[in-house]
């Protein structure tokens, strides 16, 4: 037990020692917590807005008027004609437009219906088509206030959001953060770190010690282990602290979730450094193996349900596409095992599964 | 300029004949295309929806057979239970609830208007809105229909058409919406030209960084200081293959784009490329300025690695700019990654030509100039 200990003081030292990576590993999460909070949203708001209105009068004045009050619009300018808008589309300037056709009070008054033309820039398609509902959602409220037409009749929509009701997207990135957090401590630096020992050839050396080979193992992730759960504790603080990201459910099975992840990305990164000799080689297929995959195929950024199907069944290989699932479902709607236990089963299986292979390769090495 | 292109053709031979190095260049990019923009997509479709439908009329039937037939929407229960809905919204099988209450149809026959209520989990922010707003607007159109089912009096005049006869002094507003540059709201369309850029983002600052990394770890970087050439006329021999490599890139991922995606190309090819060859430069720098403060290709790697994570992200690539908070719109002014992806999208979208996008190709001239002269002097001090 003293030859474990050893080793890990030894393993501690070198994290403390390299001061670049253990920079990185610090920094890193700090500064997703800050990017994720404030950049990576997808809320619409504030949005540029041109009016092209060749005849102002008081309807249209008064629609304007509305406009300007909903607070999601900021008016640029104001047009008598649609000509300058391909340019202001192209630049950027304004998101949408707003074309009344030239008589539109007096159409009102005669009952004839007064035209409206809104145009918005859909080349992002959901923020394109959020903004047309916003546009909507004014015009109708001017219209409700309007005398009603005889006969037509109203299906009056009552909307009630669930689980986040202001819809931010902080909310929803946290908990993927965390599982990108863990992702890169646990499995790209045990791969390093493993491989690192094979390169220098040191690894021969611990071989040869009364240390067993659970023991090697235990003494070098350990540490990063330590690491991993420290700066997830770190995620979560901060996001309660500065974004007031909630926490709905219990946070002892959060965290059990969480040891139960880092398992799984502890065993990948032991087999990577089984598979490979040189840090370099690890380093890339920790990076393009794992990595990316929790980045992209987890439903952390980008939402499964939106992929093609052969990336959905893809994506059900992908650890943290499940713990993501989990820390969503524990933190945003506050459910329990109950709900989850599927999905943790899953892990508990991919934990189990990666374990013994991990295991067996690093027996191999030894024969 | 001999010594330059004897030393530029050396560096193309090695990149030749490193298989990994080929291999990174022609394929990880397609790779990476084909399943970046497959995978980065917020394309809301399908969303399962549970419907509790207390009504049990044709009006509220009618209602659901909407929301199936408008291709949003799947549902996947139609029941009574609120109970039921409610752990599927908890299971997350179900992502809108539709509550139809009793006498739905009564009070709109008799009332002119009924509540339907729609719960919808909101975990994934404002996909939330726009589920919603899809619902919005299949309920509006469904109750126009309704009108002239329910209560037909006053269309008898107007019979025949769908509109109600002019002049009856009902005031309304037609709106009719329009969606420019991505009329059919095909998000593949939106992301090509932004992974192409992060495509030759990868490539430029990866390779330079690793390359100058390499010749210090192998220690041939001493010899090459001691040979006539000038610090400047090494940086351009080191950088020229690398930049004709990434403008190679671009050409291949729009190939790509265009065979395989089908992405509209409406402007200048010519003015995407001049762009590309001034954004080239600040990303081969930036790999430079990487290489100038590490010592093997292990640190270079994981430095670019974490320096282009941050880049992509804050680029507006994946989420939109104008969603940031106001702080981050400005920080990420600073961003050259953000200059062009705005022109990437401008050209090839929406048709932008050089007077369109000649603000952030100016900036991107700024940061080309800054990039590289900072790079040749770090490269000095820590040679000298």
């Amino acid at each position: 037990m003293t030859a474990l200990w050893g080793l890990l003081r030894k393993e501690a030292l070198h994290i403390l020692r390299d001061r670049r990576t253990l920079a990185v590993l610090l920094l890193l999460p700090v500064l997703q917590v800050v990017i994720f909070g404030y950049a990576i949203r997808t809320d619409v708001e504030d949005v540029r807005l041109a009016i092209v209105d060749p005849a102002p009068d008081f309807a249209t004045l008064r629609l304007r008027g509305r406009l300007t009050a909903a607070h999601v619009f900021r008016v640029i300018t104001v047009l008598r004609e649609t000509g300058p808008l391909e340019r202001l589309f192209q630049t950027g300037a304004v998101q949408a437009a707003l074309v009344f056709e030239p008589g539109f009070a007096d159409d009102l008054g005669r009952g004839l219906p007064a035209r409206l033309l809104v145009i918005t820039d859909t080349t992002e398609p959901n923020t394109g088509v959020t903004i047309q509902g916003h546009v909507l959602s004014v015009v109708q409220s001017v219209m409700r206030e309007m005398p009603p037409r005889a006969g037509g009749v109203q299906i009056v929509p009552e909307a009630r959001l669930r689980f986040n009701p202001t819809a931010e997207s902080k909310n929803l990135f946290v908990p993927g953060l965390m599982a990108f957090v863990l992702t890169i401590i646990s499995c790209l630096m045990t791969a390093i770190t493993l491989t690192r020992e094979k390169e220098t050839g040191t690894m021969e050396a611990l071989l040869v010690s009364p240390l067993r080979p659970w023991q090697i193992i235990v003494g070098k992730v350990a540490p990063y282990l330590l690491v991993g759960f420290a700066s997830v504790i770190g995620v979560i603080v901060k996001a309660r602290l500065v974004f007031d990201v909630p926490l709905r459910g219990s946070v002892p099975l959060l965290l059990a979730e969480g040891v139960l992840f880092i398992l799984v990305s502890l065993a990948l990164g032991v087999l990577i450094s089984a598979r490979t000799d040189s840090q370099r080689v690890a380093m890339t297929a920790a990076l393009l193996g794992t990595m990316l995959p929790t980045m992209i195929l987890s439903g952390f950024i980008f939402p499964v349900e939106s992929m093609p199907r052969v990336l959905q069944y893809l994506s059900n290989v992908v650890p943290a596409k499940w713990f993501v699932i989990i820390a969503r479902g524990i933190m945003l709607k506050g459910v329990g095992l109950a709900y989850l236990w599927q999905e943790t089963l899953v892990l508990f299986g991919m934990a189990l599964v990666l374990l013994g292979a991990a295991a067996r390769s690093f027996h191999e090495r030894l024969e | 300029m001999r010594r330059i292109l004897f030393l530029a053709r050396a560096e193309v031979l090695h990149i030749v004949r490193d298989r990994t190095t080929l291999a990174q260049i022609l394929v990880v990019p397609i790779v990476q295309l084909l399943v970046l923009v497959n995978a980065a997509t917020f394309v809301i479709r399908d969303t399962p929806t549970y419907v509790v439908d207390y009504d049990r009329t044709s009006a509220s039937r009618g209602l659901t057979n909407r929301l199936a037939a408008s291709g949003h929407f799947r549902i996947l229960e139609r029941s009574a239970s609120l109970t039921q809905a409610n752990d599927a919204l908890l299971e997350g099988a179900a992502t809108l609830v539709v509550t139809i209450p009793r006498d739905f149809e009564k009070s709109l026959t008799r009332e002119g208007r009924a509540p339907v209520q729609l719960v919808v989990n909101a975990e994934k922010g404002s996909a939330a809105g726009i589920v919603l707003n899809y619902a919005g607007q299949i309920l509006a159109r469904y109750s126009a229909e309704l009108g002239r089912e329910l209560r037909p009096s006053v269309f008898t005049i107007g019979a025949g058409t769908s509109e109600p006869a002019p002049g009856r002094g009902n005031p309304r507003i037609e709106v009719r919406t329009r969606g420019w540059y991505n009329a059919t709201l095909d998000y593949r369309h939106y992301m090509v030209p932004g992974i192409l850029v992060a495509l030759v983002t990868l490539i430029g600052t990866l390779l330079s960084a690793q390359n100058i990394a390499r010749e210090k770890e192998l220690g041939t970087l001493e010899q090459l200081n001691v040979t006539p050439l000038t610090r400047a006329q090494f940086i351009a021999a080191k950088l020229l293959p690398l930049w004709v490599l990434g403008l190679f890139d671009l050409g291949l991922g729009l190939l790509a784009g265009k065979l395989v995606f089908d992405v509209p190309m409406r402007g200048s090819l010519l003015l995407l490329f001049a762009a590309a060859a001034i954004y080239l430069l600040v990303a081969l720098a930036i790999g430079l300025l990487i290489s100038t403060g590490v010592d093997t290709q292990q640190q270079a790697m994981f430095v670019t690695f974490f320096v282009l994570n941050i880049y992509l992200l804050l680029s507006g690539l994946f989420t939109p700019i104008d969603s940031m908070s106001p702080w981050m719109q400005a920080v990420s002014q600073l961003n050259p990654v953000r200059h062009f992806v705005t022109i990437s999208r401008a050209v090839l979208i929406k048709g932008a030509g050089l007077a369109e996008v000649a603000q952030p190709l100016v900036i991107l001239c700024g940061f080309a100039v800054v990039s590289l002269t900072l790079a040749v002097q770090r490269y000095h001090k820590r040679t000298v």
